[in-house]
């Protein structure tokens, strides 16, 4: 399984992001130190990566919250959890569930 | 609670003139027109500034009645953010019936002299245009429960003739997307 946090440093989140998603691949039972955490710096990468904003994390290519017509753009992302509440972290539930390859 | 950056607290505030969304252009009250007024760079698309919107919409209806002014203010490069552009600026102030102006900063030049860093970066003025107050509206973007507890302190200190208490916090958001310089162009 690829795990990925893409990042950029505009945004605060990374930490919080990279810490988040390492608790979720640990309960999953896979190793954290799989995690290929990669810095996007410029607007060539990020539109290389299609990259909708910081942070971005990817289970075998898929984001876990798919950004739809998002712009690609070097920026913080925006995430809505499931309590509805604006978020710069995706849900952990949304994390989670794309580890157990259930995003459908 | 601030861990270093430095704050602008203490001293006399900038100018600030600037067009709000419908393209008249606003300032800083007169020294002794307004008790107290906030200024907060914020931006349409941050998750940090959207999390702490209600909060400071609140503050700004709740202490309107006691002459207290608000002024938001967008500094991001539109050409590159086009969620920050004029044109979005204007519909979110009508979708949302924004109690405060929302200003655009197009060249970037009121961010700098403020040292506006992030969305959102909050300052408080005393009656005379003093900073009192620079830094986050509370202590977490996600918890709507601390209601702006470090800027409605700083405000009711102003009001009361205090010092605020903290005077400084530690900005937390997006940073402002400050445009690219051209090669060959001044910065």
């Amino acid at each position: 399984m690829k795990i990925e946090l893409l990042w950029w440093r505009g945004c605060p989140s990374t930490d919080e992001a990279l810490a988040l998603l390492r608790e979720e691949v640990r309960a999953a039972g896979l190793d954290p130190a799989s995690i290929e955490v990669r810095e996007l710096s410029t607007d060539a990468e990020a539109q290389r990566e299609r990259f909708v904003g910081s942070p971005t994390i990817r289970i075998d290519g898929r984001d876990v919250m798919p950004p739809g017509s998002e712009p690609v753009g070097l920026t913080c992302r925006v995430y809505r959890l499931r309590d509805g509440r604006v978020s710069p972290l995706p849900d952990r539930a949304d994390v989670r569930e794309a580890l157990a390859g259930e995003g459908g | 609670m601030s861990t270093g950056t430095a704050t602008m607290v203490g001293r006399r505030s900038p100018a600030l003139e600037l067009p709000d969304t419908d393209g008249a252009v606003r300032s800083l009250p007169a020294p002794g027109e307004a008790p107290a007024t906030v200024v907060v760079w914020t931006c349409n698309h941050c998750p940090y500034a959207l999390g702490w919107h209600d909060r400071i919409v609140a503050v700004a209806r709740d202490y309107a009645d006691r002459g207290v002014r608000v002024l938001a203010v967008n500094s991001n490069d539109a050409d590159r953010y086009s969620a920050d552009s004029p044109d979005a600026m204007r519909a979110r102030v009508e979708a949302e019936n924004w109690p405060m102006p929302y200003l655009h900063d197009e060249s970037q030049e009121t961010a700098r002299a403020w040292n506006a860093q992030v969305t959102p970066h909050v300052y408080v003025l005393d009656d005379q245009r003093r900073i009192r107050y620079e830094g986050a509206p509370d202590a977490d973007h996600m918890d709507p429960s601390l209601e702006g507890a470090w800027l409605r302190g700083a405000i009711d200190a102003v009001l009361e003739g205090r010092d605020p208490e903290p005077a400084a916090t530690d900005p937390v958001g997006c940073s402002i997307k400050w445009k690219r310089v051209r090669r060959g162009a001044s910065p």
